[in-house]
């Protein structure tokens, strides 16, 4: 089983590789928006990704009021 | 006329298919503009299509193939109006939309949207109306219209219930939420995924396929198995303009138009 460590650190490799941040960067209780400066579409585009890389289906209303990469990985993680 | 560049999308015939391309920023979003340009863009088909065996529809755009209905022109244009004259502006656009709709759905040729990204709304309801979707794995599918107090109003109710029933129909209206690529595909929605940036191309080599069967033979099946579901058209439309003039779209309308939520297309 994978632990909610291993996961946010799945999160911070997608999004250092996809958004072109350093990985040493980016830390769990980063603000996603404001650390990989993206926007609503590109927040969508993470989601895909994120979807695709845990198998898994995250209904995008359960992001609502995420902004941390930790909170996001324990989204991911109630779901895998 | 066999090409054409317009302000919001561009058509052109190559190898007997045709090309249509939306292309207005940010995402396409379907206001007056691109409605009087697909307009121009279906009385041209009849002549188009004499020589063409498929038209496929997709978008210059980076963001996605198309974001919807364009809120903000909706939402300033009704600004000032009295409550009848919005709700006659509003079922206005939608008959003329419904009219470029039923006329790219009933088309005696294969329709393809290559998709890619957003497609939400309006976009989303744009493929639905074409034969196949061919979609790049990036793509994300929507009807985020009852979060302002509306129902999709280009058709895309009565057209996803024909595709797929009315169990997705549900989950997509009631929730608001987005679907990807592979839940659109394992649904039957997607008829081919591909690889990022590579929808375009399959969509052609698709439509070269098309082109090597009799074409009277594929118009036949198509008109056979692809009815246009009317009468539900029209319901759709009264009771989108059922619920328009209620206050609670107005405000709805104008949070959406002023937001300024990191997240203004989720649910």
């Amino acid at each position: 089983m994978t632990s909610l460590e291993q996961t946010t650190d799945e999160i911070l490799r997608l999004a250092s590789d996809h958004f072109k941040v350093p990985r040493a960067e980016l830390n769990p209780s980063d603000d996603f928006f404001k650390k990989l400066g993206i926007n609503s579409l590109q927040a969508l585009d993470l989601l895909t990704r994120i979807e695709q890389h845990f198998h898994i289906e995250l209904p995008d209303y359960e992001l609502q009021g995420v902004s941390d990469f930790r909170t996001l990985a324990e989204r991911i993680q109630s779901r895998l | 006329m066999k090409t054409f560049q317009g302000k919001t999308l561009s058509w052109r015939v190559a190898e007997g298919t045709i090309e249509l391309l939306l292309d207005r920023a940010p995402c396409n979003e379907i206001g007056s503009a691109t409605l009087e340009e697909l307009e121009q863009f279906v009385s041209a088909l009849e002549a188009l299509q004499k020589d063409s065996h498929a038209l496929i529809v997709s978008s210059a755009r980076s963001e996605g193939f198309c974001a919807g209905a364009d809120l903000r022109e909706l939402y300033e244009r009704s600004q000032g109006l009295r409550a009848v004259e919005r709700l006659s502006a509003v079922r206005d656009f939608l008959e003329r939309i419904h009219r470029v709709m039923n006329a790219i759905d009933s088309a005696p040729l294969v329709t393809i949207a290559a998709v890619h990204g957003v497609t939400f709304g309006g976009g989303f309801e744009l493929a639905l109306a074409c034969d196949l979707i061919v979609a790049d794995k990036m793509v994300r599918f929507c009807f985020p219209e009852l979060r302002l107090g509306l129902i999709p109003g280009f058709g895309g109710i009565p057209r996803l219930k024909r595709d797929l029933g009315n169990a997705l129909v549900r989950d997509l209206l009631f929730t608001g939420r987005s679907i990807n690529a592979a839940k659109a595909q394992s649904v039957g929605l997607v008829s081919q995924l591909v690889a990022e940036g590579g929808a375009l191309r399959v969509a052609r080599a698709t439509a070269a396929q098309i082109g090597k069967f009799d074409r009277e033979t594929t118009v036949a099946a198509k008109r056979f198995i692809k009815a246009i579901p009317h009468e539900e058209l029209r319901r759709e439309i009264d009771i989108f303009c059922d619920l328009f003039t209620r206050p609670a779209v107005e405000a709805g309308l104008r949070k959406f138009v002023e937001s300024v939520d990191a997240l203004p297309y989720l649910p």
